[in-house]
């Protein structure tokens, strides 16, 4: 009788393993299908020309320099505004919130942010940061639109992390009379780091993608810069925060849209292609960086 | 690690960012055109060759849609509003605030995917298609296929014009709707059965191009008036535009602009234009 | 004993140090909540001025599904009718979340009880890139590949509801996955070793324990998940057909909510029923997923492990 039940839980644990196995292998299948294409289809079109020429508005032969650096450098003032923010708000919301009404209503409200389109989140920038704030089409009203897209992800994420670490670590800092705060510092943020790193990434991917909430905020054209002036001040610079950008999810937007360069096809998918190969370095830096901290902060090996 | 330390940082780091946006600031030099996605390859091309010229000044060109154009230069928050349609056209616009400066002219072409065998229609097979009233392409000599219309957005500048000369007013099929030149057009190349229709500077090879009443769209027969299907490209500027803004826009009414970059947009100048439009849709011949 | 008074009155350094902490964190998200009430008090104040400004009824908005914003019916009210939206979006939605979970829970599964060291290196990267691709790129490919697949399978044109949620599989897959992971790997070992010396099968781990353990975080997944899907346009609209018609099956033309607002509101103008009109579509987007989301939590707490 009970070589029956064994038999028969052995015989579902086998279905269920391969069913899995099946499943994944789908999935990597459709991943090889679609990054094949982007790239196949990409690559040829990816020269050194391609990489360091600026982009024209028709004729053939633009290059993507200037959305590149802008992509990158979009990227970090973002994440510089809405990291410290996300994980502040997180280490709240994980720690030092009661569990209430209010606290369940906060968490909600920044969930349901997410499901936002990004259309709204541009217009509301546009009328908001651009018009009200006087901030014009700038990298900087870019950065506080793409914050409002990555911050509901990051600070749930920050929390669930930090929830995740297990209690006797808390207590043991406890134990050891350092102050809450100081365990939240010391112990469970290193402890999280891993967690956390994977809401970054996620939200790094998905600004780098985003074009929607740019358009209306850091606009969809470069001006005239040049990279040798690094006075952030000076209209010119490529440092300068407050000059219009194109990042380069916009302008492989723009030309599917209304691009009437007669190569537009061409440099769009070399774009995606170079955009998929900058994305895949992020991540595996992020997650390089994400496990040298936490061997070095948490102590393990 | 500190963390203690790395908050101040950021938080000085956006300080920073912030005094440099109020430092940088220099509106007199700056020229702002928003508006019309389908006109910002032009404008900005020209803005970028100006500003090669006149080095001091900034040109800033943004798309957001004819609307979004309008809206905003009628309350000052840019120099200038690109539109595909006159500003009398739109509610709630006080077109009698803004000055029209009609800047080039595009055609309107019907276009269909190769496979559905049809290369010319006549005005009325036209009006049907979009009406609803034709639904094969066998009923006008193409194939057994179904005819998926495709349209613009509502609103959009492209398709009023397109639907006033077309349709005369009455009310388009429910079908489709795509927002932009480029989307339409990869959707007609890649979907057997569809028509729509593209401003010409974004036609390529890989879609067929409709003539109507054997008359093609082409450059000679718009500035004609032969092919009916044009409309300007407006810039529109408030009652006193800057000196800057109108310098601007004189370099992109003068001959050597309109004669090479104009037409190598694919727009058709405005000087080579034999007969004009007003707001109301109504056509005459131009005044020598 | 004047000293012994002040030390025992006065906050210890430790107590000062949470304040300090407490402040910190509490400035962060009061001032992330300030940002997003005022997002949304804003699209609520727009939203709803297409009712008590231009007097649509809610009724009709809701239930009507004949939107022609720029136009009076023939009623002489305007047609701003946005059920068929509603009907999509939700249908959209539903189909790529009910697509996705289980691959997702699968393919998290294999990487953390399966497979941890291949599954991890080689597959979370490359799902994670799929996060970063622009919604143009996935609507070009689904209206190259997966828009004629289906005209040819089921006929029709291929676009429509099935094309939609096809390609919002794939967008939403890393976003669930990728949380998913993370709330398995937090599910302390000592269940799996207790569950294993009772005579459990890896499966029965799986399921009975590592599962129902991870749950609440396997629902924020799913809820992120659905409100990418929710919120995406780009991809959607070049590949639904962005038709404002009633779906009357998995394969006709209609459009999402966000598919009609991202492509006419750039035609609008400010504070005219046309833009009122799209903006309240914001607002019942919001609104839907505040039903959502409540909905999933309370599932949720039915299905969640006593602690």
């Amino acid at each position: 009788m009970k070589n029956s039940v064994n038999k028969k839980a052995e015989h579902a644990n086998q279905i269920a393993l391969l069913i899995i196995k099946a499943m994944v292998g789908v999935v990597v299948l459709i991943l090889m299908a679609l990054l094949g294409y982007i790239l196949i289809t990409g690559i040829p079109n990816v020269s050194w020309h391609f990489l360091t020429s600026p982009s024209k508005d028709f004729g053939a032969g633009g290059g993507i320099v200037n959305e590149l650096f802008n992509s990158v450098y979009i990227l970090i003032i973002t994440l510089v505004i809405s990291c410290p923010l996300a994980l502040g708000a997180g280490i709240y919301l994980a720690e030092f919130a009661k569990p209430s009404f209010l606290t369940n209503t906060m968490r909600t409200t920044i969930e349901v942010l997410s499901s936002l389109p990004s259309i709204v989140i541009g217009l509301f920038g546009y009328l908001v940061l651009v018009i009200k704030f006087q901030f014009d089409f700038s990298i900087i009203s870019g950065a506080f639109a793409l914050m409002f897209v990555n911050i509901p992800l990051l600070t749930r994420n920050t929390e669930e992390s930090l929830k995740a670490v297990s209690h006797s670590q808390r207590e043991a800092g406890w134990a050891l009379g350092l102050s809450k705060w100081r365990t939240i510092l010391k112990i469970i943020l290193p402890a999280a780091v891993p967690g956390l790193v994977t809401g970054i990434i996620l939200s790094a991917g998905r600004i780098f993608g985003e074009a929607a909430a740019l358009i209306f905020t850091a606009g969809q054209s470069t001006p005239v810069i040049s990279y040798a002036n690094w006075n952030p001040f000076s209209s010119t610079s490529f440092l300068n925060p407050m000059r219009p950008t194109e990042t380069l999810a916009v302008h492989i937007w723009k030309l599917n849209t209304d691009g009437i360069t007669p190569d537009a096809t061409q440099i769009s998918s070399g774009a995606s292609a170079v955009l998929i190969i900058v994305i895949l370095s992020i991540i595996l830096l992020s997650r390089f960086l994400g496990n040298y901290l936490y061997k070095k902060m948490s102590g393990t090996k | 690690m500190h963390y203690q330390r790395l908050l101040p940082i950021c938080l000085a780091a956006v300080g920073i960012l912030m005094l440099t946006g109020c430092g940088s600031k220099n509106k007199q030099n700056t020229v702002t055109a928003v508006g019309s996605t389908a006109m910002q390859p032009l404008v900005q091309k020209a803005g970028s060759d100006y500003q090669a010229e006149h080095p001091k000044v900034s040109i800033t060109v943004q798309g957001g849609g004819s609307g979004t154009g309008l809206s905003q230069v009628e309350t000052g928050a840019v120099n200038i509003g690109d539109s595909d349609i006159f500003a009398e056209q739109k509610d709630g616009i006080h077109a009698k605030k803004l000055i029209d400066h009609q800047v080039a002219v595009v055609g309107i072409a019907p276009i269909t995917n190769p496979k559905n065998g049809v290369n010319n229609l006549s005005e009325k097979q036209l009006e049907n298609i979009f009406l609803g009233k034709i639904k094969n392409w066998k009923e006008v000599g193409g194939k057994d296929l179904p005819i998926i219309v495709i349209n613009r957005a509502q609103g959009s500048g492209t398709r009023s014009t397109f639907e006033k000369s077309v349709l005369k007013g009455k009310d388009a099929v429910k079908s489709q709707e795509q927002d932009s030149n480029g989307t339409v057009q990869k959707i007609v190349e890649n979907t057997p059965g569809t028509i729509s229709y593209l401003s010409l500077p974004y036609l390529n090879n890989q879609v067929k191009v409709l003539s109507v009443d054997h008359i093609q769209p082409n450059y000679q027969n718009i500035t004609t008036n032969r092919w009916k299907i044009w409309s300007y490209e407006h810039m529109y500027t408030n009652k006193q535009p800057s000196p800057t803004t109108k310098k601007f826009i004189a370099y992109i009414m003068s001959k050597p602009t309109q004669q090479k970059l104009v037409k190598a947009a694919g727009y058709v100048s405005i000087h080579d234009m034999k007969v004009q439009m007003d707001a109301a849709g109504k056509v005459t011949h131009k005044p020598k | 004993m004047n000293k012994m008074q002040q030390r025992l009155l006065h906050p210890s350094k430790a107590t000062r140090q949470d304040r300090f902490g407490k402040t910190i964190s509490l400035i962060c998200i009061g001032f992330i909540m300030i940002l997003t009430v005022s997002i949304i008090g804003f699209i609520a104040i727009h939203g709803l001025a297409t009712f008590f400004e231009n007097h649509v009824s809610v009724m009709q908005f809701i239930f009507s599904s004949n939107w022609n914003p720029g136009q009076l019916g023939k009623n002489g009210q305007p047609q701003v009718g946005a059920f068929a939206m509603i009907v999509a979006s939700f249908a959209v939605t539903l189909l790529a979340a009910i697509l996705a979970t289980p691959f997702a829970i699968a393919v998290a599964l294999y990487m953390t009880e399966l497979a941890p060291k291949r599954g991890a290196k080689m597959l979370q990267p490359v799902i994670e890139l799929l996060v970063g691709i622009p919604s143009v790129v996935y609507g070009f490919i689904g209206l190259v590949v997966i828009v004629p697949a289906i005209r040819s399978v089921f006929g029709g044109t291929g676009f429509g509801i099935l094309a939609g949620s096809i390609v919002l599989f794939v967008m939403i897959l890393p976003t669930i996955t990728s949380l998913t992971i993370d709330s398995l790997q937090q599910v302390p070992d000592h269940y799996r070793k207790a569950s294993l010396a009772l005579g459990a099968t890896k499966w029965q781990t799986i399921y009975k324990v590592i599962l129902r353990a991870a749950l609440p975080g396997i629902l924020t997944a799913i809820v992120f998940g659905m409100a990418r899907a929710f919120g995406e346009a780009l991809a959607v609209q070049m590949v639904i057909g962005n038709a404002a018609l009633t779906p009357t099956s998995l394969t006709s033309p209609t459009a999402t909510l966000t598919s009609q607002l991202t492509s006419q509101m750039g035609d609008t103008i400010m504070g005219t029923l046309p833009n009122n009109a799209l903006w309240s579509l914001a607002l019942v987007l919001l609104i839907m997923s505040v039903i959502f989301n409540l909905l999933i939590k309370v599932v949720g707490k039915r299905g969640e492990m006593k602690k």
